[in-house]
């Protein structure tokens, strides 16, 4: 088995698979134009060849790491005899020419998924969208082979030892984020085709925006995934302690996230009102876009960046390119088809598709607040404006109030109905929660001073804890006033995925508002016997030992914290050498815990037997993360409900029926 | 009389042309404000960088001109691109690749003395990586 997936088989079995795509992308598109129903439906199992020629591919490569197949450039590049067998299952993900691998093999089971999920749709759009993908794999396919093979062989003689995985990525979570951020970007590329074939044939109806509707919320639910993956990641592994940088990586996730949640809710509006279905369209076709700017800021090195690895020009130049035909190409459509897409129905200023609109201008404002932030270095020195770097002050200057404002309108957008509500009903029924969460929020704030320590409160922490209690009182009021209504069982499984997200975005926010508000940090100096006092906690170092593992040796720290007399944890934080690279690693410690995290980093050695240690006290920084899983397993029952799964729906524009009640949702 | 739908469109873009001004004028003041601008260590020495104000330099670590402090976490080096350095200041934990002998990119600000007191040290990412700054100065230079 192992002989037969050979590196050669792999690139072959690539050539070929790149080559299925360009017959699904002409095939396809031409028997929809000339209504050769075995041609659109060829589309189908050349969507499935696909698949299984790019998985051969991917398990050719993920065998020559098995294998230790140093021949291989690639593997010779990224993995070492002594890498322990799971890291080389990520290892195959680790760089440049793997995750490209990576990105086409996801984007052909998407591909795959749609064929086979999509037998509900008509075959002449199914066939369009299809050709849409076979175009967009093609891209990358080419891509892949001409700029960043990975089955190059090294020649004349290969390596006796591979140079190792970047000890950075030795890590669990790394195995699991790159995959699932992928199935999140490059996901978006079905609802992006999807938007494409509705232009062609210029159909917008509701039936149009409920196919859409799984999908894009199934893509948004990996990309979540993997950007708090992520962030959980930088916050353990890279030592700092923080758990966002606004670094251009980071930013290249969050965009085409933004838009995605943009996308998600005025699909609802589309499908159930028919309003705003222009918008619709340009957010899927962003919301692409954007994940393709993504890719090109990750794999060209054109910013500086944390999370920068070596790359290589021309590379971004092809990704560049391809980017531009696919935003030029799509807008010039959209301009063409544009004026069909008019609204056919009327809503008034107070109502649910007001409260939507709202929201989804505060997430198109963030984005370009981040576009602009993460661009202008770009652009900067591109005019010979001088090489600059944006800081996080301008990220944060935005990002937070349009945060607060956005939970502000959530409820309002979840608790009032289609078409038109009273300004009186409204008040109504606002007041008292208004209260209530202004209340909590100052309560909560003062037993937060007082149980970090502080004397005061600090204003960051008032407008966290307000705007989380409004979100969730507001929320919990609605689940009563349904369950109430209706009955615990009858209420459809995407409300409660959307009660579940939406409180997983307050959490998230009380987690990160509450850890700036009140979050301590101290880089200390540290021997043996000395102790350090931070928050309340002693730190306590009692020993400094070393010795070593399968492929690093290590030194660690034995520090015992305590706080008023009585022991909480021992923490063992570790600086580890890597045998096959000069690189060093720091292990954070941390004793996490739902209300507060303890992290313990060790610095560099000082002068005899000294070291510098970096102490945090962290609140409801796991809220963060929590939130974050939350707002995942909310998408992750939107998408099970049975709404998406009905074979036959009606395809009478929505729009045209009588106002809906607020739980037609 | 105005049909409701069209005064209810001409109503939302009025509001979208203001708030996207106001908002496109601000973003721009911000970016202004926090810009960090790169400059060389020779730029610093023959006065180019403006005092005062944050800004990001970079070049090589100086062999032998790291010095620590005796009781706190200070540390003070030289970063240079080859003809000319600047001592750098900094408080705090260096990143795990910091070394001297290796490129690494500081932000922070200089005093009157040329001096950079430094608020974040980077280094390098991984052994094939040079930052895009670092690598067109040497280029410039001939390196």
């Amino acid at each position: 088995m192992s002989v037969f997936l050979s590196p050669d088989l792999g690139h072959i079995a690539l050539i070929i698979g790149s080559c299925l795509a360009f017959v699904q992308a002409l095939i396809p598109l031409a028997g929809s134009y000339t209504g050769t129903v075995r041609w659109m439906q060829m589309g189908r199992s050349l969507a499935c060849g696909n698949l299984f020629f790019v998985f051969l591919a991917f398990l050719c490569l993920l065998n020559a790491f098995l294998s230790d197949d140093f021949t291989v450039r690639y593997v010779a590049q990224n993995s070492n005899t002594l890498l322990p067998t799971y890291f080389k299952f990520s290892a195959v993900w680790s760089a440049h020419e793997g995750s490209l691998l990576l990105w086409v093999l996801i984007l052909s089971m998407w591909t795959a998924a749609v064929a086979l999920l999509g037998s509900r749709l008509p075959l002449q759009f199914l066939s369009r969208t299809l050709a849409i993908l076979g175009l967009i794999s093609v891209g990358f396919g080419f891509f892949l082979l001409l700029t960043s093979n990975p089955f190059e062989r090294t020649f004349p003689l290969p390596p006796i030892d591979g140079q190792d995985l970047n000890p950075l990525l030795q890590d669990i979570a790394l195995i699991l984020h790159p995959p699932l951020l992928y199935l999140g970007y490059v996901g978006l590329a079905v609802p992006f085709a999807f938007a494409i074939s509705a232009l062609l044939e210029s159909r917008f109806d509701s039936a149009w925006a409920n196919w859409s509707r799984p999908w894009t919320i199934a893509s948004w639910c990996f990309l979540t995934v993997g950007i708090f993956l992520g962030s959980w990641w930088a916050y353990y592994e890279l030592g700092w302690g923080g758990w966002w940088f606004w670094d251009p990586v980071e930013n290249a996730s969050l965009m085409p996230w933004l838009v995605t949640t943009a996308l998600v809710h005025s699909l609802i509006a589309s499908e159930q009102r028919g309003v705003f279905r222009g918008w619709t369209v340009l957010l899927a076709i962003f919301a692409f876009s954007l994940s393709l700017l993504g890719t090109f800021l990750v794999r060209s090195g054109v910013l500086t960046s944390v999370h920068a690895f070596a790359s290589d020009p021309e590379r971004g130049i092809y990704i560049l390119l391809f980017l531009s035909i696919v935003v030029g190409s799509t807008l010039a459509l959209f301009a063409i088809r544009g004026p069909v897409l008019m609204s056919s129905s009327s809503y008034s200023g107070t109502s649910r598709e007001t409260f939507l609109l709202i929201n989804n201008l505060i997430l198109t404002v963030a984005v370009a607040v981040v576009l602009l932030g993460t661009l202008y270095p770009l652009i900067s020195d591109a005019f010979g404006l001088g090489k600059i770097s944006v800081g996080p002050p301008y990220f944060n200057f935005f990002f937070v109030p349009l945060t607060f404002v956005l939970l502000i309108f959530i409820p309002l957008a979840m608790r009032s109905s289609w078409g038109n509500v009273s300004t009186k009903a409204l008040s109504s029924w606002l007041m008292q929660p208004l209260l209530l969460s202004l209340l909590l929020g100052l309560i909560g704030s003062t037993t937060l001073a007082y149980w970090v320590g502080e004397k005061e409160n600090s204003l960051l922490a008032i407008v966290t804890l307000t705007c989380v209690s409004w979100v969730s009182v507001m929320i919990f009021k609605d689940l009563r006033d349904k369950i109430k209504s209706s009955s615990f069982t009858l209420l459809p499984v995407r409300y409660y995925g959307m009660v579940l997200a939406h409180l997983g975005v307050a959490v998230t926010v009380l987690g990160a508002g509450l850890y700036a508000a009140s979050g301590i940090q101290r880089d200390v100096k540290m021997g043996i016997g000395d102790s350090a006092v931070l928050g309340g906690y002693t730190f306590y170092l009692s020993d400094i030992k070393r010795d070593r593992r399968s492929n690093f040796s290590f030194t660690q720290a034995e520090i015992i914290v305590s706080k008023e007399g009585r022991e909480v944890v021992t923490l063992n934080p570790e600086k580890r050498h890597y045998f096959s690279n000069p690189q060093t690693m720091t292990e954070a410690a941390i004793d996490p815990g739902l209300l507060r995290d303890l992290y313990v980093s060790l610095g560099e050695p000082l002068d005899d037997d000294h070291w510098a240690i970096r102490l945090h006290v962290k609140p409801f920084v796991r809220c963060i993360w929590l939130g974050g899983a939350m707002i995942s397993l909310g998408g992750l029952l939107a998408v099970l409900d049975k709404r998406y799964r009905r074979r036959k729906i009606c395809s009478r524009d929505r729009a045209n029926l009588p106002v809906q009640s607020a739980s037609e949702l | 009389m105005i049909h409701p739908l069209r005064k209810q469109r001409m109503q939302w873009i009025c509001l979208i042309l203001i708030s996207a001004s106001v908002a496109t004028a601000l973003i721009a003041y911000m970016l202004r404000q926090n810009a960090n601008f790169f400059y060389t260590p020779s730029q610093i020495v023959i006065g180019q960088a403006p005092l005062g104000v944050s800004l990001r330099a970079g070049g090589e670590v100086v062999v032998g001109s790291l010095k620590r402090a005796q009781q706190s976490l200070a540390i003070e080096f030289l970063v240079s691109d080859g003809s000319h350095s600047v001592k750098v200041k900094y408080e705090g934990i260096l990143p795990d690749l910091f070394s001297e002998g290796q490129s690494t990119v500081v932000t922070g600000k200089i005093d009157d003395q040329n001096t950079l007191h430094a608020v974040q040290v980077l280094a390098k990412h991984d052994e094939n990586y040079t930052p895009p700054e670092i690598a067109e100065m040497y280029e410039n230079q001939g390196i």
